[in-house]
């Protein structure tokens, strides 16, 4: 029942050797009161049954198998080979402990270093950590590492950074002195939504640790961020970069390359479907002058006592178990068999696969955005956008995912939900998964609800 | 007898089986037209190159199962890590975490779409709030540490909502480094409280640290010593009569399933490890999940959204205005909460104290097998682990970490090591229900068997490990020149 082997013969000669006459003799020092609570459970349930169980809970949820989906805001999915999960289920990886035994753990750090090494590839960053809660949480700490280097307290937050991530880095900074301040980084007129990257420029001072920008951002735009770039380098403030979904690295210029001082990111779209939103795994990358402040694990190779190439758990006096109060993070557990998967997933694609799906997902979307038009629809397309762009919604952005999904169809997000100026806008996102009868079907119940 | 070195030759890097225009796996066929990426994005926004391995797909496969071989994992053999809870993870775990339904739902559809699956986890935070003890639960956390840092949130929230501001927090030295790092970032002060011969808290310590600064006491039960905090009523008692909180480390929670509720002990918040009490796997260092509990009054301060049931099903509620506000992109580590439920379903009510006895009866075998041969500091009946001092071994010239190194040339994974800090050469050893006793027999026969090594042999040691694919590695250099990314190495 509870995967124990011990038979009650068992236990009787374990408690022989211990010298107690029975379990219960070995849990004396819960106070008598509390001792053996009578706890309202159900009963234990045998595989079969358990499956049952829970498959009929999966059963009663909507997938995108039925239901076509273009929802995106932050969540994405794309292709994963087949090899990825085979891989993730192999015993060695997913029961394995944090190698803190390096020689009994050499495949696990190897692959971490193999993980970091590919992150810096992605993002054009020196060096990365072996992964983070999420993306949320990646750009928390890397709010807070910026605060650490430039001992300044303030951040520039784009309001096109995903909402979800700033509320995290909010709850992250509250305690501990950062005023964030969120500037729009886009302007609503009549003609559409555009991008205000000046504002976000100008909103830099010398009290400024951070500026924080997204790529390709919340709402799906590609924007030149050369002004908020310059506008740091003057002001002495480091320059963060969201990154929601990594296959737009395939594709976009790596944030390396756009004076990123730091990039904080989110690599599930690599390893599955958004499993409702977690686990996914953060991901961390920055200058090599910054090393040291990183948050979380590392893997260095080195070698051994014979010479052989080996890997360790390095610069762990950064962290908790040995820092204790003094640490960069509290982070000890993080998401490692994610980023496994993302490594593998990465090296099964290669170039031509990564880039690929972004290629795909740009076409996609552009052409789904053309077929929307098709029908009379209105897209707010002034700025260029990746893989999502925002709907024009006459009848309410609530109102119209209702009726999209009575007709079939998820059809976007309502940015309304965070922004009210937004209201009667959606968006919407396509991928390399998306088909010709998703575009069809969602045109249709477009067409079916704009009637009449 | 220590086994062979079964796997020695060293494996290439990733980048090292690339061959340039070696084909990986395929993307979809276009549904579309292609769209020329320069037709649509500004100049500059495109990147010129993309340096990423090319290698085959069979390739991938090998090098990844390769390196997956050069790992000890819970289902090679044992892996005693004190304070982990190594457990076997149940493969129907694996089966329910996959299943469409659960694995490909999107965060923002409608919430009538996911009736089921915001039903499990609704279930499983009131199933995890029986267990424990606590009012309310959220799952959001995505681990133990994240755990921590919303509960001192919250009771830093509840001192405001009081008009009070308490900036310390007491921290025992035996806790887990995670506490007081926790501390640090949620902008609080650590205070160090010692521990009693005994094993148990310094009272008197504790009554002259309590003071009107004392947000909270953080205690760790059983204590990384093993041990139940024998005086533990006492010890909420004071803290709560000072006006503090006592947050619960529940890294320990094996220990007490079934047996007892540290909800019902004066524990005001405590975070579970879902990934060591509820068999979800570790995954070599993550994802985990860090469920926390609340007593009612730390309630409205639980980060959002939080997952209701009203008249028509269950909805997503957002955070309310009291929260300390969110912590994850989504709901937490979702996957992870299924197989948490899994288990917990599985189990039943008999099972989960099943669990708690047959842990604590393990460790205690361990311990009194042990006990000839190895220095144990607290001498009482242990609860899920037991720690022991290599102190007698270092007498001879063998430090604990030469002792581990042995224990992997007889394949068992080592204890964890010079943990807690508090015990000199410390081995802390947490064998979990999961293990037979053949197996808890051969692991205590690979400990007494190094022992004896330690004074017959002691190179043996010295020179340990020899049976694994590497020998022991150079730290230092990897720490003061860090070769982290394989581009930099060149």
């Amino acid at each position: 029942m509870s995967y124990s082997p011990s038979t009650d013969a068992d236990r009787a000669r374990m408690l022989r050797t211990i010298g107690v006459d029975s379990i219960d003799d070995l849990f004396v020092d819960i106070p008598d009161a509390h001792r053996d609570p009578a706890l309202d459970l159900p009963e234990a349930l045998p595989e079969v049954d358990v499956l049952r169980l829970v498959r009929g809970l999966a059963d009663q949820n909507q997938v995108p198998e039925g239901v076509p989906s273009f929802l995106g805001a932050g969540f994405y999915r794309h292709f994963v080979p087949a090899l990825v999960d085979q891989q993730l289920l192999r015993s060695e990886w997913y029961t394995g402990y944090t190698p803190y035994q390096a020689e009994m753990t050499q495949g696990t750090l190897q692959s971490m270093y193999e993980f970091q090494s590919l992150v810096c590839r992605l993002t054009g960053m020196e060096v990365a950590n072996a992964s983070l809660y999420d993306g949320a949480t990646a750009l928390a700490e890397a709010v807070l590492m910026c605060r650490a280097i430039t001992r300044r307290p303030g951040v520039v937050m784009a309001g096109t950074v995903h909402p979800a991530y700033r509320e995290v880095a909010a709850t992250y900074t509250q305690a501990v002195g950062v005023d964030i301040r969120t500037v729009n980084g886009w302007s609503r007129s009549d003609a559409g939504v555009a991008p205000d990257v000046a504002a976000v420029a100008a909103a830099i001072d010398d009290t400024t640790a951070c500026v924080v920008l997204q790529r390709p951002d919340f709402f799906g735009w590609v924007v030149d961020p050369t002004p908020v770039v310059e506008a740091a380098e003057r002001h002495g403030a480091k320059v963060v970069y969201v990154v929601t979904d990594p296959i737009s690295l395939g594709l976009l210029t790596p944030p390396g390359d756009l004076g990123a001082d730091v990039v904080a990111g989110e690599l599930r779209s690599l390893v599955g479907p958004p499993a409702y939103g977690g686990p996914g795994a953060g991901m961390l990358a920055t200058r090599k002058a910054f090393i040291r402040r990183l948050p979380g694990r590392i893997a260095g190779r080195t070698t051994d006592l014979d010479g052989q190439q080996g890997f360790v758990l390095t610069l762990q006096t950064r962290e908790q178990h040995i820092r204790r109060e003094r640490a960069t993070s509290n982070i000890t557990t993080n998401q490692a068999l994610v980023a496994l998967g993302a490594a593998i997933s990465i090296s099964a694609l290669g170039p031509g696969g990564v880039r690929g799906l972004a290629t795909r997902s740009l076409s996609a979307a552009h052409r789904c955005a053309a077929a929307l038009k098709g029908v009379g629809a209105t897209v707010f397309d002034a700025a260029p956008y990746f893989h999502e762009f925002i709907l024009h919604a006459p009848r309410g952005g609530e109102a119209t995912v209702e009726a999209l999904a009575a007709h079939g169809v998820f059809g976007g997000y309502p940015l309304g939900r965070v922004e009210p100026a937004l209201d009667d806008a959606l968006l919407v996102c396509a991928t390399d998964l998306t088909t010709r009868a998703d575009v069809e079907a969602l045109t249709n119940a477009w067409q079916a609800i704009h009637r009449g | 007898m220590p086994g062979r070195r079964s796997i020695v030759a060293s494996e290439p890097l990733i980048f090292e089986l690339a061959s340039p225009g070696r084909p990986g796996v395929r993307p979809p066929l276009a549904q579309f037209d292609d769209v020329e990426p320069a037709s649509v994005l500004p100049e500059g926004q495109i990147r010129e190159s993309l340096d990423l391995p090319e290698v085959s797909e069979i390739d991938v496969m090998r090098h990844f199962v390769r390196l997956s071989q050069r790992n000890h994992s819970i289902d090679t053999a044992i892996y005693p890590l004190g304070s982990c809870t190594m457990k076997y993870n149940p493969k129907i775990n694996e089966v329910t975490a996959r299943l469409p339904g659960l694995l490909e739902p999107h965060p923002y559809q409608p919430e009538t779409s996911v009736q089921g699956l915001l039903a499990l986890i609704h279930d499983l935070e009131a199933v995890l709030g029986e267990i424990a003890g606590f009012a309310t639960v959220t799952t959001q956390p995505a681990a133990g540490s994240q755990g921590e840092m919303v509960g001192l949130l919250c009771i830093q929230a509840w001192l405001r909502s009081r008009g009070e501001r308490r900036t310390t927090v007491l921290v025992p030295d035996s806790a887990h480094g995670t506490n007081p790092a926790t501390a640090t970032m949620t902008g609080m002060r650590v205070e160090p409280l010692g521990t009693a011969a005994d094993g148990n808290i310094d009272l008197a310590e504790l009554d002259a640290k309590l003071n009107d600064d004392v947000a909270a006491l953080m205690l760790t039960l059983p204590t990384t010593l093993g041990l139940f905090e024998q005086r533990i009523l006492e010890v909420t008692r004071r803290v709560h009569a000072a006006g503090g909180q006592v947050y619960g480390d529940g890294a320990n929670m094996n220990a007490m399933l079934g047996r007892v509720r540290p909800g019902d002990l004066g524990i005001d918040v405590m975070h579970l490890n879902l990934h060591k009490t509820f068999t979800t796997p570790h995954g070599g260092g993550g994802p985990g999940a860090g469920a926390l509990g609340v007593q009612a009054h730390l309630a409205p301060f639980l980060p959002g959204p939080n997952i209701v049931k009203n008249g028509s099903g269950y909805a997503l509620e957002p955070a309310g205005p009291d929260s300390i506000g969110r912590v994850h992109s989504h709901v937490g580590n979702v996957g992870n909460l299924v197989r948490g439920y899994t288990y917990i379903r599985s189990l039943g009510r008999d099972g989960m104290r099943e669990v708690a006895d047959d842990a604590v009866l393990h460790a205690n075998y361990l311990r009194a097998r042990l006990a000839p041969h190895y220095d144990i500091p607290y001498d009482r009946i242990c609860m899920h682990e037991v720690v022991l001092a290599g102190t007698r071994q270092r007498s001879l010239g063998v430090r604990t970490t030469d002792i581990a190194k042995r224990l992997i040339d007889y394949g068992v994974h080592p204890p964890t090591v010079y943990f807690p800090l508090i015990v000199d050469e410390a081995l802390m050893i947490e064998p979990t229900e999961t293990e037979s006793i053949e197996s808890l027999d051969q692991f205590a026969e690979a400990m007494i068997s190094v022992a004896h090594e330690a004074k017959t042999a002691p190179d043996l040691l010295h020179a340990a490990p020899s049976a694994a694919p590497v020998r022991r590695l150079d730290e230092v250099t990897a720490n003061r020149s860090p070769d982290v990314n394989w581009i930099n190495a060149d």
